[in-house]
């Protein structure tokens, strides 16, 4: 029951990342891919409708976690804790600049919170790239089954280790590139003219930059936890999450050849839950990981709920998750097609 | 002041004080709407359409606003009082996971159709997407409030192996009646603030004579709701929920009211200052018997007071309980009788051209939220020194190692935000207001 739970967890992140990514992506590319007025309206019309239901897989996820593996997020959470302040406050900016820019016409006012939302946007990828290096390089959990941590120590993966070394910055680096990749196809996907087309050139140069970073951050990871890799022959999963990857890798790049954006995005898509859930595989049981002694480790074995809770949850979850996948069905399906800047006085 | 607990303890008074001033306006205000919508449909009057959409420009701005607000809340669960999630996660992670599931999603998707749909998906359409929001933010509204029942009146869990609560119960849990009467009475108290401060932009159009019709839809229906929410807010709802708090936490009650000493016929304290030191109250002005009957439903009810518990079972801010519990039971009368007053000019169809009365409707719209505000801080105040009422105390639920310097560092940073957050809002509401309702059958947002 546990590791249904490590999965129903590990999907609601991964979906997060996939949904929140093409917004955040967008809001990273915000001001090169859209100079005029009327295109900044394009971008942001474009995820609309979309990003306050994709923030709420970040609430649902954490909710999920909550429920299944309550050490792991108080551990998380409260160790992390100025990072995690940073996270929130971010949230905030941005949601507000989305919410509030339409509300008055004004080419500053406008302007200023151009500026709030995509510097949110850039920074809240790399926050939780970084996070994820964390995960995978470890944190100082002691005894108590809690740590604490500092932003940064010497940079290097050895302790006392930092929130940011050279590991998770490449991690948070990565992650920036690849959701800002993610947004190029999802724009290219919905918008027309030259938000389009500015968007499908980044997206070619940014694509190769994914790889180049892919490689690397893939060769740093087997060096800081080299236990991930020794843990894949043995781990199904993990080889056909790759292969997903792979193959969602493969479709973004015939996608961008041949100009099938619908498929190039759904190719990312399929790229970053592919990653994200071979990563999920290899690291089981293992949720966090304490540098200190392996035997502080939080595992799937010592940090989940009871029993009954977990089924309990189980059932409602079966019935809540279909119901908030097919809300997004039904946005997706009335906000077909392309999104155009809405006549001035209307939306976005 | 190098004791973290304080900072925690005010870190999270100040965000969820400040996070619920949106959702008491937004989740009162989604029924109003439906109403509103339900008679346009109905009715065929276009002016209810155009009334609709003003006031759902009104929710989206205090939506997003609360949305906002409302992450933090859920973050610092698991940042400032990472004991308490580690020792209570298993239980009440159902309702926070709940809440996420059931009904974020709902009411994301439903604002967006609402505000940006209503050309595409007609009428009908368009007013189920109300009820949809409606139902989505009152669904949201019962899993927090089943979280903090469960604080108050921890029902359905049992003792794990290692010392945690794990959930025993799931129906009992959910349905704990805590939970119940206190999501009632919470309900209710958010109709009464969005009634307010909808009768207020309808006296203040009224009394600057501008958008005669809507300002008379926005008067009638805020006065209507308005009585009848006030008076569901005492009672039952309120008065239930004052049972419970006699029945399960008596030195809650006895620090409410400022209580030393126990004895039958108790009285209810109109006014005084409750003396700690001395344990006495000064000045009080008193009705024999009344607190009695609340509590207990006879004049002879023993109430006991503050003396007859040791100290350390002691609320730890029996004055600012005291005040915070009366300043609310104040309100709250009041309100009944001027929405009563309001409701008999309204018969008689005199208080478009009563201008006392509109100047009072007009000016009494913050009052709702102080009111609210008081109620929530009557009931965390009156759970201490309790996290989870018998369980864990307060003190133990705080993170272990996150010191004041990072707290104290996190609090400034959210007086600043939050600061800000409150100019802009009322720059924009203030905008939307001078703005008014508009005719047409255009989209609800405009630029």
């Amino acid at each position: 029951m546990a590791e249904l739970w490590f999965w129903l967890v590990s999907v609601m992140v991964a979906l997060y990342v996939v949904m929140d990514g093409f917004d955040f992506g967008a809001g990273a590319l915000h001001l090169v891919v859209a100079r005029t007025n009327e295109e900044r309206r394009t971008v942001l019309g474009a995820i609309g409708p979309y990003w306050d239901g994709n923030e709420v897989w970040l609430l649902a996820a954490g909710g999920s976690l909550f429920l299944a593996f309550p050490k792991v997020l108080a551990a998380g959470f409260s160790g992390f804790y100025l990072a995690m302040f940073l996270v929130v406050w971010s949230l905030i900016l941005r949601g507000i600049a989305l919410e509030f820019r339409s509300h008055v016409q004004d080419t500053l006012w406008r302007a200023f919170w151009d500026a709030v939302f995509s510097a949110a946007s850039i920074l809240l990828p790399v926050l939780l790239g970084a996070a994820l290096g964390n995960v995978l390089r470890g944190v100082p959990l002691d005894a108590s089954g809690t740590f604490e941590l500092a932003f940064f120590t010497d940079f290097r993966t050895g302790n006392p280790v930092g929130i940011l070394d050279w590991f998770t910055v490449l991690a948070g680096l990565f992650a920036l590139v690849a959701l800002a990749a993610h947004g190029a196809l999802f724009l290219a996907w919905k918008t027309d003219g030259p938000v389009h087309d500015r968007a499908v050139r980044m997206a070619r140069s940014l694509w190769i930059a994914v790889v180049l970073l892919w490689i690397a951050a893939t060769a740093a990871t087997a060096s800081v936890n080299p236990a991930i890799f020794a843990a894949l022959p043995g781990r199904p999963l993990g080889w056909l999450f790759s292969l997903v990857a792979l193959a969602g890798l493969a479709t973004v790049f015939t996608g961008l050849a041949k100009g099938h954006w619908l498929a190039a995005f759904l190719g990312s898509g399929a790229f970053l839950l592919g990653l994200l859930a071979a990563t999920a595989a290899c690291v089981a049981p293992v949720m966090l990981r304490s540098t200190l002694d392996p035997a502080y480790d939080l595992t799937l074995a010592n940090a989940a709920s009871g029993s009954h809770g977990l089924r309990t949850g189980l059932v409602w979850w079966c019935v809540g998750f279909p119901l908030a996948a097919l809300y997004f069905a039904m946005l997706f399906r009335i906000h077909r097609g392309k999104a155009a800047a809405a006549a001035e006085g209307e939306g976005y | 002041m190098g004791d973290p607990l304080v900072w925690h303890r005010l870190q999270f008074a100040f965000t969820i004080i400040y996070h619920y001033l949106f959702p008491q306006l937004t989740m009162g205000l989604a029924l109003l709407i439906v109403v509103l919508k339900a008679r346009a449909l109905r009715s065929g009057d276009e002016a209810y359409n155009d009334a609709a959409r003003f006031w759902i420009r009104i929710f989206g701005i205090n939506f997003a606003v609360g949305v906002v607000t409302g992450i933090p809340m859920e973050f610092q669960f698991g940042t400032n009082w990472s004991a308490f999630s580690r020792y209570a996660g298993g239980v009440i992670g159902q309702t926070l996971g709940m809440e996420g599931l059931f009904a974020f999603f709902l009411e994301s998707t439903c604002l967006g159709l609402l505000v940006w749909g209503e050309k595409r998906l007609g009428p009908k359409r368009h007013f189920a997407a109300a009820l949809a929001l409606f139902l989505g933010s009152w669904l949201s509204g019962y899993f927090i409030t089943a979280t903090n029942g469960f604080m108050q009146h921890p029902v359905g869990y049992t003792h794990a192996l290692d010392g945690t609560l794990q959930l025993a119960s799931f129906w009992a849990f959910l349905l704990n009646p805590w939970s119940v009467a206190q999501y009632a009475h919470t309900m209710v108290a958010s109709v009464v603030t969005a009634s307010f401060v909808m009768a207020a932009v309808g006296a203040y159009y009224t009394l600057k004579g501008l958008h005669g019709t809507q300002a008379r839809i926005f008067l009638n229906l805020g006065v209507t709701a308005g009585l009848i929410s006030s008076v569901l807010v005492a009672f039952p709802t309120g008065d239930v929920q004052g049972k419970l708090v006699a029945k399960h936490q008596p030195v809650a009650l006895a620090a409410m009211e400022g209580r030393f000493e126990s004895g039958p016929r108790a009285e209810i304290n109109l006014f005084g200052q409750p003396n700690v030191k001395e344990r006495r109250l000064d000045n009080p002005v008193r009705v024999p018997g009344v607190l009695s009957l609340l509590a207990y439903g006879t004049f002879s009810g023993n109430v006991r007071g503050l003396n007859e518990f040791p100290q350390d079972q002691w609320p730890t801010h029996i004055e600012l309980l005291y005040y915070a519990f009366h300043i609310m039971a104040g309100l709250g009368t009041l309100f009944i009788g001027l929405m009563g007053l309001a409701m008999l000019l309204r018969w008689k169809g005199l208080i478009h051209r009563t201008r006392w009365m509109l100047w009072a409707l007009m000016l009494a719209f913050p009052f709702p939220y102080i009111a609210t505000t008081c109620g929530w801080m009557t009931a965390e105040l009156g759970r201490q020194p309790w996290l989870i009422y018998g369980l864990m105390r307060t003190a133990a639920g705080a993170s272990p190692t996150v010191h004041a310097g990072s707290t104290l560092f996190t609090l400034i940073g959210f007086t600043g935000l939050y600061f800000v957050l409150g100019l802009l809002f009322l720059f924009l509401i203030g905008r939307e207001i001078a703005h008014g309702p508009v005719s047409g059958a255009g989209e609800v947002a405009h630029g």
